[in-house]
């Protein structure tokens, strides 16, 4: 019996894919189905070399690899895994070890990634770097890795900071010389950064405020009552 | 057959080995004549006293440690009616789960009953109005056997040739895509998702009238497919796909009643999973707040749901909801969120080993351990395994991995909670001074506070990021100013509910004294 419903989804699924879905709609309409399989394969090649990216889709993938074990390819995974590190901070890479079994979680590039994403979460960027350097070969192969940790880093360093010595920024985000003078210029340019002349210290960059690395911001919006909230009883008032 | 003669039934609780399933008590015939007959007339109250007291009691009479008499049996008291066989069917593999172990055959033809009854009720032929207790039921149960199912055939070691040729022979029984797919199809089939959505604009009526039909419809349909979004979360947390599970329960406004609420085994399985899938997703805040409210509700219900047969399983996740709740509170020590009532259960259940727990040493580790494993699900590994020599039990696999994924999150988090200690007792202190009393170097200061601070700030699942941290800080340049979060009390919320209450009040006034 369930063949049969999954008979009637791929029936469906065909037509879908004639009248050429995307991928994400493919997904919605039919997420517990085996033939979308290469499709969702594709899909994570096509988010690596488009510089995009799908949890949702990957993690389907990732679900259909569990179910069928056999179907699997480590390179793939790989893919999703290093994906999911640039999407630092948002948990996805715990969530999709969480689907992959421990025995494909021993091989050596995933214990690698693992140490990465160790690192990452645990905020150490100058090991990172150094572990990030001597695995070039898996991690070159997609485009905007680097870019990607270093929006994270200077994420979690903004909300953590609201004057950092630009050596410690320097640290965290591995650039230097020139081109950190032309990353920290972009950011003032773009980003609200300031720079402050410290004669003793040098120089001091100084984040745009924001609710956690100003804790007073915050207050203002807790309080108050939504509208929508207020709406729910206004028809017992009226 | 030793009840076959026996003209007092209080006797034979006692069924020995000769269970005779064509056998028919007479209280039996008269439960499915009457189960038949209240069904037939929709009599939805009638329904349901025969299905949570009658169906119970006559099992402790009779079946006690034996099946009900076989549906053949029962069929031409009930004018062999297709459907009330497939229910009648439902409840006897639910009573034989319950009381005794079922056989692999067993497990595969109510597999085949299942699939029968979805199948009818998503073919649009099913006129009936059941109790949302009964469909809960049935979707709590089709999960539990699948999970039981799974759990089953990983133990290799012990199967037999014959029950390896039929695993191989039925490879679609509780196949994990037959399954989802059949939870997914109730779930669109229902059009559930639409209707709450309509029901937000008031265009529908679903929750008001608890999910039943009272212009002559069916309510079986729409209220499967509402809590197969439930049972997709449940299966989702089985496979360690927390993110897809919460994803399939976003329809379902949980700050809200709803009709999940009316059935307390629903609103405990909803919380549970919600609340353990965002622990596992690092949103602290979010897991104590779910856990606090149930605990709460259960803390002040208990006493109603004594003699409902749901009664130990309420009691048992209780528990567990406990343990989660101090594995939380342990990672996020925001006790403030948690009700006076609740906390002082927690203390006397955990206060001991969560003082324990905060000092990451060894022997904390092991209470983690040993909480986790106690409250998480069983998990399962859905695949099946390879039928050829040498046979392995991997029924423990699933489990292993996110136990330790869970235990890699608490060893990145160690170092925090000595961070923490200072944080409490100064308002600023400079980098070095602290790097002193930390005995760490300055640098790896820095990583720690920067750690500190991505571990105490959740992201939800749309990226935005909001702070769990009670104690906060910020660095300028090389001083660390502490900041406490003050609880922000929420006055709006106690307004509007005593802006409610006063107009029920008055409402009720005016009634009164219209009667005079």
């Amino acid at each position: 019996m369930g063949r049969e419903i999954n008979n009637t989804m791929a029936s469906q699924n065909q037509q879908a894919s004639t009248t050429s879905y995307t991928v994400e709609q493919l997904i919605s309409v039919n997420p517990y189905n085996p033939d979308i399989l290469p499709d969702l394969e594709n899909y994570v090649n096509e988010q690596v070399s488009s510089e995009t990216y799908s949890l949702n889709a990957n993690l389907c993938l990732l679900r259909l690899y569990q179910f069928e074990p056999e179907r699997m390819s480590t390179q793939i995974v790989a893919r999703i895994l290093i994906k999911a590190l640039m999407a630092m901070p948002a948990p996805d890479f715990s969530l999709c070890l969480f689907l992959i079994p421990e025995r494909v979680q021993m091989e050596e590039q995933f214990k690698t990634l693992i140490v990465l994403s160790h690192y990452l979460e645990t905020a150490r960027f100058r090991q990172f770097w150094d572990e990030a350097t001597k695995n070039r070969h898996i991690l070159e192969a997609i485009p905007g890795f680097e870019q990607a940790i270093q929006v994270y880093a200077v994420h979690l360093l903004s909300l953590t900071y609201q004057k950092i010595p630009r050596s410690v920024l320097a640290e965290a985000i591995n650039i230097e010389g020139p081109s950190l003078e032309k990353f920290v210029q972009d950011h003032v340019d773009n980003s609200g950064w300031t720079i402050e002349k410290n004669l003793s210290k040098g120089q001091l960059i100084i984040f745009p405020q924001n609710e956690f690395n100003h804790p007073e911001l915050k207050k203002s919006s807790v309080d108050g009552v939504s509208l929508e909230h207020i709406t729910r009883i206004l028809p017992i008032i009226g | 057959m030793a009840g076959a003669t026996s003209y007092e039934p209080e006797q034979s609780g006692s069924v020995d080995a000769a269970y005779d399933p064509n056998y028919v008590p007479d209280s039996v015939k008269s439960f499915v004549v009457h189960m038949y007959r209240h069904i037939r007339e929709k009599n939805v109250y009638e329904i349901h006293q025969m299905y949570e007291t009658s169906f119970q009691s006559i099992s402790d009479r009779f079946f006690k440690d034996a099946p009900w008499p076989s549906v053949d049996a029962v069929a031409p008291y009930v004018d062999n009616d297709h459907v009330f066989c497939l229910l009648y069917r439902e409840m006897w593999f639910r009573h034989l789960y319950a009381r005794l172990s079922p056989t692999l055959k067993q497990r595969i033809d109510s597999w085949d009953n299942y699939c029968s009854l979805f199948q009818v009720v998503l073919h649009g032929v099913v006129n009936m109005q059941l109790p949302n207790q009964w469909l809960w039921d049935m979707v709590d149960e089709f999960v539990y056997q699948f999970q039981s199912f799974c759990q089953y055939r990983a133990k290799m070691k012990s199967k037999t040739e014959q029950e390896i040729a039929l695993l191989r022979q039925f490879d679609q029984a509780w196949n994990v895509y037959g399954v989802l797919n059949f939870l997914q199809a109730l779930v669109e089939k229902s059009t559930i998702i639409q209707i709450l959505e309509q029901e937000k604009e008031g265009l529908e009526q679903f929750t008001s009238t608890d999910g039943y039909d009272y212009s002559g419809g069916s309510n079986v349909l729409k209220v499967l497919g509402y809590f197969s979004m439930i049972g997709l979360l449940r299966v989702h947390c089985l496979l360690g796909d927390y993110h897809t599970g919460l994803k399939c329960l976003l329809p379902i406004d949980i700050s809200q009643q709803g009709v999940y609420t009316s059935v307390i085994g629903s609103h405990i399985t909803i919380i549970y999973h919600y609340g353990f899938a965002n622990l596992m997703l690092r949103r602290y805040v979010e897991a104590i707040r779910e856990f606090n409210k149930i605990l709460l509700y259960i803390f002040k219900t208990k006493q109603y749901h004594q003699k409902s047969p749901q009664f130990e399983q309420i009691l048992k996740k209780n528990e567990q909801m406990y343990a989660l709740l101090a594995v939380s509170l342990s990672l996020c020590p925001q006790v403030k969120l948690v009700d006076e009532a609740v906390n002082t259960q927690l203390r006397e259940k955990y206060g001991e080993k969560m003082s324990r727990m905060q000092r990451y040493d060894d022997e904390a580790f092991a209470l983690y351990d040993e909480l986790f494993s106690y409250a998480c699900p069983k998990f399962i590994t859905p695949s099946a395994p390879s039928y050829e020599e040498p046979l392995v039990n991997y029924n423990q696999d699933a489990y292993r991995l996110q136990l330790k994924l869970f235990l890699y999150e608490v060893k990145q988090q160690q170092l925090l909670s000595g961070v923490r200690t200072f944080l409490k007792v100064y308002s600023t202190i400079s980098l070095a001074k602290l790097a002193t009393y930390m005995e760490v170097e300055e640098p790896t200061l820095r990583t720690i506070l920067m750690s500190y601070k991505h571990k105490t700030h959740a992201v939800d699942s749309d990226g935005k990021i909001s702070s769990n941290a009670d104690l906060d800080f910020y660095i300028d340049d090389d001083m660390v100013h502490v900041v406490e979060s003050k609880p922000t009390k929420r006055y709006g919320d106690y307004f509007m509910r005593q802006i409610v209450k006063l107009e029920g009040l008055m409402t009720d006034i005016d009634r009164i004294k219209l009667d005079i």
